[in-house]
């Protein structure tokens, strides 16, 4: 556990799966991980944008979630992103949601 | 010849409706030699444990659970029961067991049984899923499948199905029932276990069944909102995007995806990456040693309940543009 935020490490969410023989991840060293890292960021943050957060990487352990009026989350992996985002946007995120997709259609 | 003990043990899920047959394959699958270093977690329903009087073989591994259905209510009892099979095959007190198969009771979701192998801090550093077995009754099944939605999440998140009774009725009964499981699960294989030597290899091996396109139209399934359907992309897949996307489908919708199961292309990647969930639990990706044919589309099979298959392929297609238009900016 990390003594600064209190977050349980090594949850290994399939998106940061441990490299192993067979296991397939973007994690085998610390550059790749660290830029993939930062693609991930990038990504999530044109759909966040759209519910008023942001995020961003913490430390390459953790990431913070913010909305633009500053009110914050730590989240340790895209498993827990999620449901962070719901509870700070008040709303839920269904990326079923047809305005959702119209307005990730316009921003393309 | 002393084996070693693996680095991950293998864990089978042995599910199915009540009365289906799950005890009678057990007793069958451990007295075959290739299973004589198994140990094996069965769940007692009701006040006689007649699952555990029945299992006679590995008495010292098997364990009963001592309270009701085994997913609902006692998921830290399986937790501190692996744990404990674990400790004592350490400290050489059990048998070091190679592989463990976990019988679930018949109205169990499997879900939380597979869950409880990723959740837990210990368990997911010495255990991993192997598959998931259910067992289908050929008399009762399309009932079952009607009429009861365990049933059919029980086959719907089947690695392997295993048809029981099939030698007590014909064909006319046995091939709707298979139809039907075809459409409900088209990556399942499904073999006939009444009568005939039992392919234990392809049951053990439940986790590995190679990946299998389905074609058009989607396997709509009667009388469920159950269905199978297919996303079959073109362009190579970014992995961010795709991480993005299914981790926000799972979180708002996994309780409906009852199964996902895909080969990818991705970009920057010249071997297939096959990513295989349950719900909201997503095994970790595994890399391919080469492509299984010509094809080389990345194709991902759904198994969901009340969802729309377009908004789904919409929604995917949204967020795979999501990457392209990173990508077309340059690198980071």
């Amino acid at each position: 556990m990390c003594a600064l935020c209190g977050s349980l490490g090594g949850d290994a969410h399939w998106t940061d799966a441990v490299a192993r023989e067979g296991v397939f991840t973007h994690n085998d060293d610390p550059a790749r991980r660290r830029q993939e890292r930062a693609r991930r960021v990038q990504v999530a943050n044109r759909v966040l944008k759209l519910y008023g957060l942001r995020l961003s990487d913490w430390q390459s352990a953790s990431f913070v979630l913010a909305t633009f009026t500053g009110k914050s989350e730590i989240v340790g992996d895209l498993g827990h992103l999620w449901a962070a985002a719901e509870r700070l946007a008040r709303r839920t995120c269904d990326p079923l949601d047809p305005e959702l997709l119209a307005r990730l259609d316009a921003d393309d | 010849m002393i084996e070693e003990v693996p680095a991950f043990t293998p864990v089978t899920l042995l599910t199915g409706f009540l009365g289906s047959g799950k005890t009678t394959l057990l007793r069958r699958l451990l007295g075959d030699p290739a299973l004589h270093d198994t140990a094996v977690i069965i769940n007692e329903f009701g006040e006689v444990a007649l699952d555990h009087l029945l299992v006679e073989r590995l008495d010292e591994e098997t364990v009963v659970l001592g309270s009701g259905c085994l997913c609902c209510t006692v998921r830290s009892e399986l937790a501190a029961t692996m744990r404990d099979l674990h400790s004592r095959r350490e400290r050489g007190t059990a048998p070091a067991f190679r592989r463990l198969v976990i019988e679930s009771t018949g109205l169990a979701d499997p879900f939380p049984v597979l869950s409880t192998l990723r959740a837990d801090p210990v368990l997911r550093h010495h255990f991993r899923a192997a598959g998931v077995v259910t067992t289908v009754d050929a008399v009762n099944g399309l009932m079952q499948l009607d009429r009861h939605v365990e049933s059919m999440r029980q086959a719907a998140i089947a690695d392997v199905i295993a048809l029981t009774k099939t030698d007590i009725v014909g064909d006319e009964v046995v091939m709707p029932l298979q139809a039907r499981l075809g459409a409900l699960n088209p990556q399942a294989p499904l073999f006939r276990i009444a009568d005939g030597p039992l392919p234990v290899n392809a049951l053990l091996a439940a986790g590995h069944s190679p990946f299998r396109a389905i074609g058009e139209p989607d396997g709509t399934v009667a009388h469920t909102k159950a269905r199978a359907f297919s996303v079959v992309v073109e362009e190579p897949i970014d992995w961010s995007s795709f991480g993005v996307w299914l981790t926000m489908l799972l979180n708002r919708h996994g309780a409906r995806i009852l199964r996902v199961k895909g080969l990818l292309a991705l970009r920057g990647e010249a071997r297939p990456v096959a990513v295989n969930g349950v719900q909201n639990l997503v095994h970790a990706p595994t890399h391919l040693e080469a492509w299984p044919d010509g094809d080389r589309r990345s194709k991902l099979v759904f198994i969901v309940e009340d969802l729309d298959p377009e908004l789904i392929r919409r929604s995917f297609a949204a967020f795979a543009r999501l990457g392209r238009a990173r990508a077309s900016t340059g690198p980071i």
